[in-house]
């Protein structure tokens, strides 16, 4: 190593050194192999070497000598600084303990079956930069776009099934809720002037080209089926549209779980085999309380069903996601994400209770349960989303899972 | 998708990223030059922030707030849309190597020292010694302990790892984040929309949106400047070359022979950090020598690019889309035609 950066540095003043030091060439390009030969590249690290070493840069903070000599002045007067202090090597074991012992906060030999969380964070920031998503926006995206795909499939049932007020009602909610879902998520960019970009490139790497180009298909024929049905011509149109859209409706529901759990963020990337189910069966709880609100009492059994089924599988599958989640599930227990999380909770056996008790019977009971099956799922995305957001707020829920990992792999 | 893993695109060791993206490989027509990248070597770091300063001078970034953070010298906080190099600070009670920072100055006579005026020297009866008292070779304190008190101070300035499988790269649905025949990721500014995708994914917080701006701002490596045949403005300022910019692979080398360097030297804390291509984002194009747990300096432990697991991603929120579809296609069936009686069912 010593010898290497000597020899380099030797080399770096005379013969090539001009060519080395005398930086930009009009036209030269960085790195073309066979140039950078020739006339010696103005990057610190090449193959022939290193420039611009600083004699004695080798001998280090901490360390004994490392120049075996070789060093020049500046490198013998530290190597001769470092002398001094190598006689008196403390010995590692003590280093190591008192390590440890300061990333345990001072409680050893407190051995716990669970091992603690040995961790520490630089002055308690986040690991992770936090988007500027607004809740409002982004949310009411995941919210309005559960809505509006669940819907479809419902209302294309209703529509077979001889239920048309509850088709006609939920294709109209579908198309309002898909436009709504796309004004927020251009409301929400940095530069909305620029939304047609997202139709730029169609990238499978990410969920946001994929989700803009699903809405860039799923919007117009929602619409499609929307103005069939409440003007009542081209049936055909109308009846292909309300197919078609019914058959892409369950994928707008349920990528938006996966532009969530495609990042860094502790609570929602960990969540990814659960995070889908919880919002397909958002979904479907938020489109049952719009057919429960919007249908009469004759044509919604399938809907009073659906809100029983759309609110169990969102909770098993919410259950489910906090067990794999372990330590991050605080996030959803408390703070923002929990009080949400609770009043999602709370909104949806109520919702789901008075569809299955009251609402075959009232058509106040069966608006009263589908208005607060609706704020229930909203009240999830919005969960979810303050949640993930807490999470990757606190560096602990970044460092713990990756420490634990690390530590498991390495068997100790 | 999996024979994007297949082709340790969204995963594993790569070697040659910017061939994947489409650059001339290595020995075609058009080839492309070799990856380049950062080795920021802490151990010689000094905290000058000439770093910090030669980035925002060059690259023309906004002042972002003078504030006093408390965190030492750190006053910039953590990497940003304005900070793209970002020198941390840590002050520990811990022995560094064999350097003694531990040494006892509760004899040093600072009167009588100033009484000597500048040309200071040695006094010979001891009565006011001008080099600190060095501790005894057996390890306990020439003064009993009383003042003594181990102090280290870690300096490391952090930057963009342009990480061979880069989050904010995959997820960017404009395009705007593209892998730069350097290896390097950038981001086009007349393109990016301001989604925000990029800044959740990367697992580092390097990227980030600047307010009133809208669009996302990272490091570039001083693309500009590497087409130009110069070294970044960061390596370029950095007085000890604890900042060095080269091949990749040159740097991975002399990294190794370092850190061996220092570990031999009893700084058995030294290590890597993101060298190791097998890791979860491939290998970061900056990697770093660091001389404790990497979130001592606001690293993540175990960072794994979002996208590896995008796959399985897919095929659940794929399970979920049927599930919905034919649960209720299951009620719509169970519940038959409207106004047809069902048994089971009280109407
Ligand atoms: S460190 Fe972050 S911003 Fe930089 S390339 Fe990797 S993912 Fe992108
Ligand atoms: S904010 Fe800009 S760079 Fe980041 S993902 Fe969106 S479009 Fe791409």
């Amino acid at each position: 190593m010593s010898g290497e950066t000597g020899g380099s540095g030797d080399g770096r003043t005379s013969g090539d050194g001009q060519g080395r030091r005398s930086g930009y060439k009009p036209g030269q390009v960085y790195g073309n192999p066979a140039e950078e030969r020739e006339s010696g590249s103005v990057a610190d690290v090449t193959k022939e070497g290193q420039s611009d070493v600083r004699p004695g840069r080798a001998a280090l903070v901490g360390g004994q000598d490392l120049t075996d000599g070789h060093g020049d002045g500046a490198g013998d007067r530290g190597a001769t600084g470092v002398a001094a202090i190598t006689g008196r090597s403390k010995p590692k074991g003590t280093a190591k303990g008192r390590h440890r012992g300061g990333r345990r906060r001072g409680r050893k030999g407190e051995r716990t079956v669970v091992p603690e969380a040995e961790f520490t964070s630089y002055y308690g920031r986040p690991v992770l930069n936090q988007p500027a998503w607004q809740p409002l926006n982004i949310a009411g995206y995941f919210f309005l776009g559960g809505l509006a795909g669940a819907g479809s499939v419902l209302a294309a049932g209703a529509e077979l099934t001889g239920r048309p007020v509850m088709a006609r009602a939920l294709k109209t909610s579908s198309a309002l809720a898909v436009a709504g879902s796309a004004a927020a998520l251009i409301h929400d960019l940095g530069r909305p002037g620029r939304f047609v970009n997202m139709l730029r490139v169609f990238k499978p790497t990410s969920p946001m080209s994929v989700g803009s180009w699903v809405l860039a298909v799923y919007g117009p024929v929602s619409g499609a089926a929307a103005l069939c049905a409440l003007g009542g011509r081209l049936p055909r149109v109308g009846r292909a549209a309300t197919a078609g859209a019914a058959l892409i409706g369950p994928a707008v529901a349920a990528y938006t779980a996966v532009l969530a759990a495609d990042t860094a963020v502790p609570g929602w990337h960990d969540g990814y085999r659960e995070l889908p189910f919880v919002f397909v069966g958002s979904a479907a709880t938020a489109a049952s309380g719009m057919a429960l609100a919007m249908s009469p009492t004759a044509e919604n059994g399938p809907a009073r069903s659906v809100a029983l089924a759309g609110t169990a599988l969102e909770n098993a599958a919410m259950k489910a996601m906090e067990r794999r989640l372990g330590l991050v599930a605080e996030v959803y227990r408390s703070g923002p994400g929990g009080r949400w999380m609770r009043a999602a909770e709370a909104l949806s056996a109520a919702g789901a209770a008075g569809a299955a008790l009251l609402a075959g019977r009232s058509r106040v009971a069966a608006g009263a349960s589908g208005l607060a099956l609706l704020a229930a799922s909203a009240c999830t995305r919005l969960g979810v989303f303050h949640a993930g957001m807490e999470s990757s707020k606190d560096p602990n829920y970044t460092v713990i899972p990756q420490r634990e990992r690390l530590d498991a792999a390495s068997g100790s | 998708m999996s024979s994007l893993i297949g082709r340790n695109l969204l995963a594993g060791a790569e070697k040659d990223p910017a061939g994947d993206a489409g650059h001339g490989a290595p020995g075609a027509p058009g080839e492309h030059p070799p990856r380049v990248g950062f080795f920021t070597d802490t151990s010689v770091c000094i905290g000058c922030k000439a770093c910090e300063v030669a980035c925002k001078e060059w690259n023309a970034i906004p002042e972002d707030g003078l504030d006093l953070t408390g965190m030492s010298y750190d006053n910039s906080g953590g990497l940003g849309a304005s900070t793209w190099r970002h020198v941390a600070f840590i002050e520990q009670s811990k022995p560094l190597g064999q350097a003694h920072a531990d040494v006892g100055h509760g004899d040093m006579d600072v009167l009588a020292l100033a009484a000597q005026g500048s040309g200071t020297h040695p006094v010979e009866d001891g009565s006011a010694a001008n080099t600190p008292a060095a501790p005894a070779a057996d390890g306990t304190d020439g003064d009993g302990g009383q003042d003594r008190g181990e102090l280290r101070w870690l300096m490391s300035s952090d930057v963009c790892k342009h990480c061979t499988h880069a989050a904010c790269l995959d997820v960017c649905p404009t395009g705007s984040l593209f892998r730069t025949e350097f290896g390097t990721v950038v981001v086009q500014e007349d393109i990016c929309n301001g989604c925000g995708y990029c800044v959740p994914a990367c697992p580092y917080g390097v990227i980030e949106q600047r307010p009133h701006d809208g669009r996302a701002f990272k490091c570039t490596m001083c693309y500009d400047r590497l087409g130009a045949g110069q070294e970044p403005a960061c390596a370029k300022a950095c007085p000890t070359e604890s900042i060095q910019f080269g091949p990749l692979d040159e740097l991975r080398v002399r990294a190794q022979e370092r850190v061996d360097q220092l570990r031999e030297a009893g700084v058995s804390d030294a290590r890597l950090y993101g060298h190791d291509p097998e890791d979860g984002v491939g290998g970061d194009g900056a990697f770093f020598l660091l001389l404790d747990e990497p979130e001592v300096y606001g690293l993540p432990p175990d960072p794994v690019v979002t996208t590896r697991d995008l796959p399985g991603m897919w095929r659940h929120a794929g399970a979920a889309a049927l599930t919905l579809l034919g649960g209720l296609a299951a009620v719509f069936a169970a519940h038959g035609r409207n106004g047809a009686p069902v048994r089971g069912f009280r109407r």
